[in-house]
């Protein structure tokens, strides 16, 4: 075989063709698998392969994008080998034929049993005596269940924790959030649970939704209508790349001139301008300045933790200059005068706070918010993820800055939008959430609370904060579970179950399930692992940023005997149905009745198609009360531009969905008017602030263009970790010389609460005392020294720690290896 | 929308070189086919330059393993891998990036190439590795013989496809 891959085959003209949603993150790019039998190919004339280009010669520039990477040989369960090609879908609107560095990889990740998903979970598997045993469903289930329904029935449903994923994409979906949901809450009620990237069950959302604004309001097609775009904390040529590429750009170069003329006729028009705020200098704004022209470029660099200062100075000069819109705020809103009072904050005193010069905060202000020319309002997009999502405070930033957009009126109108830009995609459908409180679960966990733990699409191991603390006592209370079940040699399941249900009621043991595509560190501490599936070998729907569900086909089977987490979750639940009913329990056995799924299909229909229809139960869903309007043919036939949520119709073959919303003026709240928040700046966290004055860096830390999440494909995929085989840390230079650490050497990082290990990268515009360091790798967790601090719905401050640093020594295989030149734009 | 860099735009940026290029007839039909058992691409060798011709950081055009498909011949100046010469310093790259074909132009002082269509950006000193991109595959790196005797540096083959082709070899 050749390992120069310097040759693929093409799919011949009678290749089948599905559509697929990349997972990679929220934008969702749309791609075309090509599969077809792996000893056939397609010829390279255009009319003799399935792309239609012609490859008798070199092709032009920009006419496609298919690397080896979007292509891999793979086997069905019938054990015919059949070849894939999956290439971005020039017809989507969303990525017009783009493709990211992550969703070409789509191809790559599919399971083969040589390829990166080599390590993929084929079968259950349970830890015993002292090592991991491949098992069956049956067997791993009437352990897993056994254990849960000894809790259930001795302890009550706070017995039972679940770390649980609430999104779309992969290990998500509308089919699994309702599958694995109405196991939780409707089943087991259980209120333990937290999400996969937080310590509790909450929104990330918590201010702007009960100032009546859901978060994804606009569509992607607003960033290129846009005066300007007020990017804040959101990092998106590596984040939402296609999103940046596809839409924002354009803008910025000047290129949707034509169409901001045609559809806002009289006003002023021209080449957008973006303002950033961001504490680093990202490699965003290094593309933003190549593409628009430094002089339609602003960068707010605040001092860490500051946004809050910076919004009500913006929102204050809005007010002293008049910019506000009057009429606005007296017909469709309440508590401006709240707001007013409460945040009132100089430009001199934010420069003090945030460290940003006095007038380059009224620059920021004239150009998101003085009239135009023309003399309308400036059609100001405000764009914002994790420096805000994990900022000081989550809720009091969210809540400052809706008040300048509110003020605005930069909501409703097209060209704008307060907008999460996101992580994944989104793809919610759950009963509702069984409690009025929320619960700090990793809290509960350390002080010994809860007996078994289920990590669901979930890695927390990697991704929470105060990492080490929460590792560390899993793994303890786990480990006392593990000796306990090393002594049931020969048991069968149910002696083993009361073993394993001593350990945890008696011993302060924990029971740990890890439900994933791989073992992942979780393995760690677990003693069972159920093998699930990701979009591809699946039916999945999710939804995007802009609101946009799309149906991922499936094209080939999971591993070995791993199925979509719906039918995981239903699979458990007959389990413990069944297990109820033998013990002629039928009003236990009830309340695991209605799982009776064959397919993901069942589980959306079950949830996302019944929510908010005549008789159903409450469902909280991102598809509204319309979601019953779409079905798999309706979505199949959307193809990969499918139906932006809420849909409002079905007319003549179509899904016809929603653009924008809160173009009426009418909000989310009960008499529909949006409401101002007080958000008056509070300073640092007292915790944030003692770590601060005890420690030299300022660790901010987040995600890189090349990994999607914990690296869980990544870490197989040689791409990938020949360019990050250790989580990197961004440092000044000056700061590494008075370290003696130059880039490639290792550094631990260490405060109060943790440490950790990364991999030195020296970078000339990241400021003094400062740092970056990637977030949630497997190999150096950033979350091991971020605080335990939350905001008041538990929403950590992720991005808020300091730490010491010290050189650990070089590793020579990284700076032979590692590329360590600038990764900005120069 | 997708193409941030329209044709005309990109004609002006290669100074229409590369429209020349692609139009330039191939040898497609010329090709021989892999022996059955051989695990490379008929490659033909081509030599490509003098080490002691080469100044460091000063880029030489070349085309392999056909004239459509260019190529930049560096000396580094230092050891670097797979470099050889007798500095173990000189290394070659198609200019095609490998997401969309656009061609990149060469940062002496970063020592990296650049794509202006996407703003990915590759490693001229660690085998065309992606710096920060959009590119799912390095720069493809032509695979580069020395020869002492007459001091020719030689492209032999290629490790990565090229962009806009089902095989390196047409």
């Amino acid at each position: 075989m050749s390992t120069n891959e310097d040759r693929v085959a093409l799919p011949p003209v009678n290749a089948q063709r599905t559509n697929l949603t990349c997972h990679f993150c929220i934008v969702g790019c749309g791609y075309h698998v090509y599969k077809w039998d792996a000893d056939a190919e397609g010829g390279r004339a255009p009319h003799q392969n399935a792309l239609g280009l012609d490859f008798r010669k070199q092709l032009p520039p920009l006419a496609t994008t298919m690397t080896p990477a979007m292509t891999n040989v793979i086997t069905g369960r019938d054990g015919r080998r059949y070849n894939i090609m999956i290439v971005p879908d020039k017809g989507c609107s969303v990525n017009q034929g783009l493709s990211s560095t992550r969703g070409g990889r789509l191809a790559t990740v599919m399971y083969t049993d040589d390829g990166v998903g080599k390590e993929r979970l084929r079968n259950p598997r349970v830890y015993a005596g002292d090592s991991w045993f491949d098992t069956s469903w049956d067997d791993a289930l009437a352990l897993y269940c056994g254990v849960a329904k000894k809790i259930l029935d001795s302890d009550g449903p706070p017995g039972l924790v679940f770390d649980c994923f609430d999104h779309g994409g992969a290990g998500g979906g509308f089919e699994n959030t309702w599958g694995t949901g109405k196991l939780m809450f409707t089943a087991l009620k259980t209120p333990m649970v937290r999400i996969h990237n937080r310590p509790a069950y909450n929104s990330e959302c918590h201010a702007t939704r009960e100032m009546g604004i859901g978060e994804l309001n606009n569509s992607y097609e607003d960033a290129e209508l846009a005066d300007v775009i007020m990017a804040i904390g959101t990092n998106s040529y590596e984040t939402q790349t296609n999103y940046f590429l596809a839409h924002w750009v354009p803008n910025l170069q000047g290129g949707t001139v034509d169409k901001k003329k045609k559809w806002f006729p009289g006003e002023t028009a021209s080449r957008g301008r973006i303002i950033f705020v961001d504490p680093r200098r990202t490699p965003t704004i290094a593309v933003a300045e190549q593409v628009a022209g430094k002089d339609n470029v602003l960068h707010l660099d605040i001092e860490p933790g500051t946004d809050i200062a910076l919004f009500n100075a913006l929102f204050t000069h809005v007010i002293d200059q008049g910019w506000h819109d009057k009429d606005f705020i007296a017909q469709y809103t309440r508590d401006f005068d709240v707001a007013v009072k409460a945040n009132s904050l100089s430009l001199d005193e934010a420069s003090r706070i945030t460290g940003v010069p006095a007038a380059k905060i009224r620059q920021a202000a004239e150009w998101a918010y003085a009239p135009k020319p023309s003399g309308h309002r400036t059609r100001t997009m405000h764009a914002y993820e994790k420096g805000i999502i994990w900022g000081n405070d989550n809720y009091l930033i969210q809540s400052a800055l809706v008040d300048v957009v509110l003020a605005t009126r930069n909501v409703g109108r097209r060209g704008t939008g307060v907008v999460r830009m996101g992580g994944h995609q989104e793809g919610y459908t759950r009963p509702p959430y069984p409690g009025d409180t929320k619960i700090y679960i990793d809290q509960e966990i350390i002080q010994g609370r809860g007996l078994m733990y289920t990590a669901w699409g979930a890695n927390p191991f990697q991704t929470t904060l105060n990492a080490e603390q929460h590792r560390g006592a899993i793994l303890r209370r786990a480990g006392i579970v593990r000796e306990a079940i090393a002594k049931t040699r020969g048991a069968p399941n149910a002696e083993r179950v009361e073993a394993i249900y001593d350990a945890v009621k008696n011993k302060g043991g924990l029971f740990v399930a890890s439900i994933n595509l791989y073992p992942t560190a979780l393995a760690q501490a677990a003693h069972v692992l159920l093998p699930s599936a990701h979009p591809g070998e699946t039916n999945l729907t999710s939804m995007n940023g802009e609101r946009r569900c799309r149906l991922s086909e499936k094209f080939m089977d999971p591993p070995g005997v791993a199925m979509a987490d719906c039918l995981i979750a239903a699979r458990i639940a007959n389990t413990l149905k069944d297990m109820y009913a033998a013990e002629g329990k039928a009003d236990m056995a009830g309340r695991f009745g209605g799982f009776d799924w064959k397919t993901e299909e069942d589980a959306f229909d079950d949830g996302f198609r019944v929510a908010g229809t005549p008789g159903a139960p409450p469902i909280d869903s991102q598809g509204g009360n319309t979601g019953y309007l779409a079905t798999y043919a309706r979505l199949r036939a959307a193809g990969n531009n499918g139906v932006q949520l809420p849909i409002k119709e079905y007319k003549d073959g179509k899904l016809i969905g929603t653009e924008m919303l809160y173009t009426d003026g009418k909000f989310s709240t009960a008499d529909g008017k949006a409401i101002f928040k007080p958000s008056p700046w509070p300073g640092l966290p007292q915790m944030v602030a003692d770590q601060k004055a005890k420690h030299r860096f300022w660790v901010n830390n987040g995600r890189v263009n090349e990994v999607w999440q914990t690296g869980y494909h990544d870490m197989y995929n040689a791409f990938v970790r020949n360019r990050w085989p250790m989580a990197f840390i961004e440092l000044n230079p000056d700061d590494a010389r008075s370290l003696d650490v130059s880039s490639g050497d290792v550094v631990e990082l260490f405060n109060d609460y943790g440490s950790t290990y990364a991999m030195a990268y020296l970078e000339p515009s990241i400021k003094k005392g400062q740092t970056f360091m990637q977030f949630g790798y497997w190999n150096g967790i950033a979350g091991d020294v971020v605080t335990p601090w939350t905001d008041r719905n538990i929403v950590p401050y992720y991005k808020g720690t300091w730490a010491s640093i010290r050189r650990i020594g070089t590793v020579p295989d990284f700076k032979d290896m590692v590329s360590f030149k600038e990764r900005r734009w120069a | 929308m997708g193409n941030l860099v329209s044709r005309r735009e990109f004609l002006k940026l290669t100074g229409g070189a590369a429209a020349g290029a692609a139009a330039l007839p191939t040898n497609a039909e010329a090709a021989s086919e892999a022996d059955a058992g051989s695990t490379v691409l008929p490659y033909k060798a081509k030599v490509v330059g003098k080490a002691a011709s080469l100044g460091v950081d000063q880029v030489v055009n070349f085309t392999f393993p056909d004239a459509s498909s260019p190529c930049a011949l560096l000396k580094m100046g230092r050891p670097v891998p797979a470099g050889v010469g007798p500095g173990q310093d000189i290394v070659a790259y198609s200019t095609l990036c490998t997401h969309m074909g656009c061609p990149v132009s060469y940062d002496s002082a970063e020592r990296v190439f650049r794509c202006p269509c996407h703003f990915s950006i590759f490693d001229a000193e660690k085998s065309g590795e992606m710096v920060c991109g959009q590119a799912t595959e390095n720069l493809p790196r032509i695979v580069l013989r020395y020869n002492a005797h007459d001091d020719s540096v030689t492209a032999v083959s290629i490790v990565g496809l090229l962009y806009g082709r089902q095989s390196n070899i047409l």
